[in-house]
């Protein structure tokens, strides 16, 4: 079986990628091994010494109907997997994008992505980056954002690892947020064994009306640990944002979590919220009270707070 | 022999005797209601029927189909037949309704889980994939959680203030849900101080203070709680022995 097909199977994307109106790019390690574009959407690689550069527009006025598919994958055991990207979506357009991370077979690898992504006015931009991962825990997971949200843009986020362990990942966005503009971003990652997982997401809200939105959903089990900064800075009228941050610990894991809001326009208003603890009692005892035991019953509350 | 047989319960907490020498005989099969002013001791006393957490240490004996329910966890007991309803239903995050009942179903068949929210009032095309949290309203979970209850088939019901955030057109449900359960043979204790839900019950016991002081068939009971205890002086202070007729 060929590289690609490996990965496209572990993504689950086979027959998605059979649709001639579905864009997307595969890459297996450093190297582009399938792609297809659509009207509106263009996509230039090169290759670089230790990485890939990828240029991805979408033109004025263009919505991409269909979702596209990133499938940022690793065959093979042992690699570094470096991705430049840089992301122009121009005024009045529209994407949503599914990025599948797979490391199916990872016993040490290191996959680094470097992204600018710049949202254009009254443009639509939303990311959903799913994980899948051996269960080794051989892999460092390095992505790094800095997003640029024009006037009335929508930028959204979201990470999850359906499969595997985490290993090691750090996560670092930060956002800038022009008039009117939406963001929001989304993790929810469990981790377990001596996994480590931080987290920092930061966005500006600049422009007047701006709204910002940050929320974490983590459960750490056994040995691992957690570390979440959250942080929103208002500095225009009519600014708002809310930081969530939820994490639920069993056994000897650690959790952290670090939510900063800053004020600096007195019509600007943000609030913030954060959890750490146990799995809730009661959520615990009613499902108990169903017959599930302890574990299962811990089991089913967590993949909730994830799903 | 009932069902279910306390023997002279006793529960202390932070030094105050929350629950003291209660001893009930509850019937397999029937609707038994447990009534009372806040503060009586019945949510606690459904608590500790239940094992939950902080209820479990408990003087005198509870015994479930004559077994010695001391030591036993919340699932053991759950497996042996006996399930609890909040009178606050708990909110799962991200848990759909779907998730919850297959969670309480024996078999997770769709037919069974879709005739429990049928029987509770809830159309299962617009709740099966909704949440089980903040999103729903306080009656919609605590129709949730009936559903779940249904779809477990106990043998022993113990139901806390049922119709507590429910509407006057949703309270016939909940109530039809109850006939439901008493037809497929379960044996329900409800905690209520509401003389409409007490009225859905054959046999009552009232409490007060801590203490049973009085048991029989509703007929008896009723008149005593509507004309004695409501309202009551006695919320959270400990009981002067009076004169209570019919014990």
């Amino acid at each position: 079986m060929k590289n690609a097909e490996i990965l496209v199977q572990a993504a689950g994307i086979d027959d998605a990628l059979q649709d001639s109106e579905t864009a997307h790019l595969v890459l297996d390690v450093n190297k582009v091994v399938q792609s297809h574009l659509v009207p509106g959407l263009r996509i230039e690689t090169s290759e670089e010494k230790g990485g890939i550069r990828a240029e991805i527009r979408v033109e004025d006025g263009a919505n991409i109907v269909k979702r596209v598919h990133l499938c940022f994958g690793v065959t093979q055991p042992e690699a570094i997997q470096r991705i430049i990207l840089n992301i122009q979506i121009g005024s009045e357009a529209g994407i949503d994008v599914l990025a599948h991370c797979v490391f199916p077979q990872a016993v040490d690898i290191e996959h680094i992505m470097d992204a600018e992504i710049t949202v254009g006015e009254g443009s639509r931009y939303s990311y959903l980056e799913s994980h899948v991962h051996s269960d080794d825990g051989g892999l460092k997971v390095l992505p790094k954002a800095r997003i640029t949200l024009g006037e009335r843009s929508r930028f959204k986020t979201e990470f999850q690892l359906v499969r595997g362990r985490v290993g090691y990942m750090d996560i670092d966005y930060e956002a800038i947020c022009g008039e009117e503009s939406v963001l929001e971003m989304l993790s929810k990652i469990s981790g377990r064994e001596d996994d480590y997982i931080k987290i920092r997401e930061v966005a500006f809200l600049q422009g007047k009306g701006a709204r910002g939105y940050l929320t974490s959903r983590v459960a750490v089990r056994d040995r691992a640990r957690a570390e979440v900064y959250n942080k929103l800075v208002a500095t225009a009228a009519g600014a708002r944002g809310h930081v969530d941050c939820k994490e639920i610990i069993k056994d000897q894991g650690v959790a952290s979590a670090v939510p900063v809001v800053e004020v600096r326009h007195p019509q600007a208003h943000i609030t913030h919220e954060a959890a750490i603890g146990s799995v809730d009692n009661k959520q615990l005892e009613t499902l108990m009270s169903r017959g599930l035991d302890e574990d299962s019953a811990s089991d089913l509350i967590i993949a909730g707070l994830l799903a | 022999m009932g069902i279910l047989e306390l023997e002279n319960v006793s529960l202390v907490l932070n030094n105050q005797a929350i629950l003291d020498g209660i001893t009930l005989d509850i019937w397999e099969g029937h609707i038994h209601a447990v009534v009372g002013p806040n503060g009586a001791g019945k949510t606690t006393l459904a608590a500790v029927i239940m094992g939950l957490k902080g209820y479990e240490h408990f003087g005198g004996e509870i015994r479930f189909d004559g077994q010695s329910l001391r030591g036993m966890s919340v699932s053991d007991r759950a497996k042996a037949g006996i399930t609890m309803g909040w009178q606050e239903p708990a909110r799962f995050e991200g848990l759909t309704v779907r998730q919850f009942l297959n969670a309480s179903s024996r078999n997770g068949k769709d037919s069974e889980i879709e005739e429990a929210m049928a029987q509770v009032g809830l159309r299962p095309e617009v709740y099966l994939s909704r949440a089980v949290d903040r999103t729903l309203s306080g009656g919609e979970r605590k129709k949730v959680e009936l559903a779940s209850i249904l779809v477990m088939k106990p043998r022993l019901l113990l139901l806390d203030e049922p119709d507590s955030g429910i509407d006057v057109a949703s309270l016939e449900n909940i109530f039809n849900a109850l006939k439901q359960l008493k037809r497929n043979g379960a044996t329900v204790l409800l905690i209520t101080h509401s003389n409409a839900v007490l009225r859905q019950a054959e046999h009552a016991f009232l409490m007060c203070c801590g203490r049973q002081i009085m048991k029989g068939d509703i007929e008896k009971i009723l008149p005593y709680f509507e004309g004695e205890c409501i309202p009551c002086d006695h919320k959270n202070r400990p009981l002067v022995e009076t004169e209570v007729p019919g014990l």
